[in-house]
């Protein structure tokens, strides 16, 4: 998801009896569904297993803004533009709600960016691919952002106020652009047969990739079970993999495009569409940095952070020189 | 380099309610804390009113202290109507 495989430092779950007495009262507030406070006394791995997938929630709104903005400048049309702006500044506004809450945590936002510049935090793998034409803008809104909804509605209700109380204000603006996808999409499916061919064509570059997001198979998910245990992951990988495909098929269908899956069939027995194996070595190479854009994107960012150092610090000394002249006025 | 200071954001909507805390932000100065809540946090029309507050100027309460602090009022059950039961017959009470 957009916080993929995040470490927990756990290899296996303790029982009530191996806690520390604060570790069991901890706990049972989060079995009784009791949200942890910044103030409030938390495991240290709770912590930093938090950290690291709230920032790299954080990470992957900012770095998604890239291969959108790649289109701003070459949207179709002006209403094309400024929706395709919106949704780029929304995109920004997720990262910052994100990073204020992992800094109630106790992580400044320069060591949040830094461990991100380094290689050391990751983002979601889906952001190392290219935006190829104009249709992958719309195939991002409607399969990419469809992802991210399925997976944020659940961590509204995840045990640490500061991140759940995020997640609601992300998704009460992320089903805009999923439907502004979506419009794209159908937008060049009745438009002519090479419009519709585009549309296509980015269904089969980004199917796969949006159902890597959700992250390896529940069996080689080590750190499930605690996160689960912590309620920081409310519905499993496969769970919540399976309810998007089952969601997307009939909305492909619905457009007259064909999800580039040739097992892909309607399981009765089980209520659920059936796949393909995913190629899962692909996503872990993804993760690594080997993806198709792992390098531009790290240096897009660490550029625009570098060139705009001398922003923030002028605005800083500027702040820093009026608070003197008004101290100095009022004494 | 310096971090600029952190700020907490209250809100007033549009329903007349009283600010309400919304989230934190950094920015340099108070001034353009406002202009930054403005992109971050009312970019629906959530609100037409803004509070920005340095953040190390909130002194919060602890939570080891919730009992001494909270408890008083557990014990003072007759300060909620619903204590005192009123006759079914007697109206507008």
């Amino acid at each position: 998801m957009y916080a993929q495989m995040v470490d927990t430092g756990a290899k296996r779950l303790r029982t009530s009896e191996e806690m520390s007495p604060e570790e069991r009262a901890f706990q049972e507030r989060i079995d009784a569904d009791i949200k942890i406070e910044p103030k409030d006394w938390m495991p240290e791995a709770y912590r930093k297993t938090l950290i690291r997938q709230i920032s790299q929630h954080a990470h992957s709104e900012i770095v998604g803004m890239l291969p959108e903005g790649n289109w701003i400048t070459r949207a179709p049309t002006l209403k094309r533009k400024a929706i395709l702006m919106a949704k780029v500044q929304d995109e920004a506004g997720h990262g910052l709600y994100l990073y204020a809450a992992a800094e109630t945590l106790g992580v400044s936002r320069d060591e949040l960016i830094a461990d991100l510049h380094s290689g050391k935090a990751k983002y979601s793998s889906i952001f190392n691919y290219p935006t190829l034409t104009w249709a992958d803008i719309g195939a991002i809104g409607w399969l990419v952002d469809g992802a991210a909804i399925m997976n944020q509605i659940p961590l509204c209700r995840c045990s640490h106020g500061p991140y759940s109380r995020a997640m609601i204000r992300v998704c009460k603006e992320e089903s805009f652009h999923q439907r502004q996808g979506f419009d794209i999409m159908m937008t060049l499916c009745r438009g002519t047969l090479e419009q519709k061919a585009m549309a296509q064509d980015a269904l089969n570059r980004w199917w796969w990739p949006s159902l890597m997001m959700f992250g390896p198979p529940d069996a080689d998910s080590v750190h499930s079970a605690q996160s689960a245990q912590w309620k920081i992951k409310i519905l499993s990988n496969d769970e919540l993999r399976q309810r998007f495909v089952d969601q997307t098929v009939p909305q492909a269908d619905y457009l007259g495009i064909k999800v580039p899956d040739p097992l892909l069939k309607w399981n009765d027995e089980r209520g659920h569409y059936d796949t393909s194996p995913i190629d899962f070595e692909e996503l872990y190479n993804v993760v690594k940095g080997n993806g198709p854009c792992n390098r531009d994107r790290l240096r897009t960012r660490v550029k625009a952070w570098e060139e705009g150092a001398w922003v923030r610090d002028a605005a800083l000394a500027h702040a820093e020189k009026r608070a003197a002249r008004s101290a100095r006025k009022a004494a | 380099m310096t971090e600029w200071p952190l700020w907490e954001i209250f809100i007033r909507s549009q329903h007349g309610l009283a600010h309400k805390h919304v989230g934190s932000l950094h920015a340099p100065d108070s001034e353009m804390a406002i202009k930054n809540a403005r992109d971050v946090y009312t970019r629906r029309n959530e609100g037409v009113s803004i509070w920005v507050v340095k953040s190390a100027d909130v002194t919060a309460s602890s939570p080891g202290e919730k009992e001494p602090l909270f408890e008083p009022a557990n014990s003072k059950v007759y300060r909620h109507p619903t204590f005192f039961p009123m006759p079914d017959e007697v109206k507008h009470l």
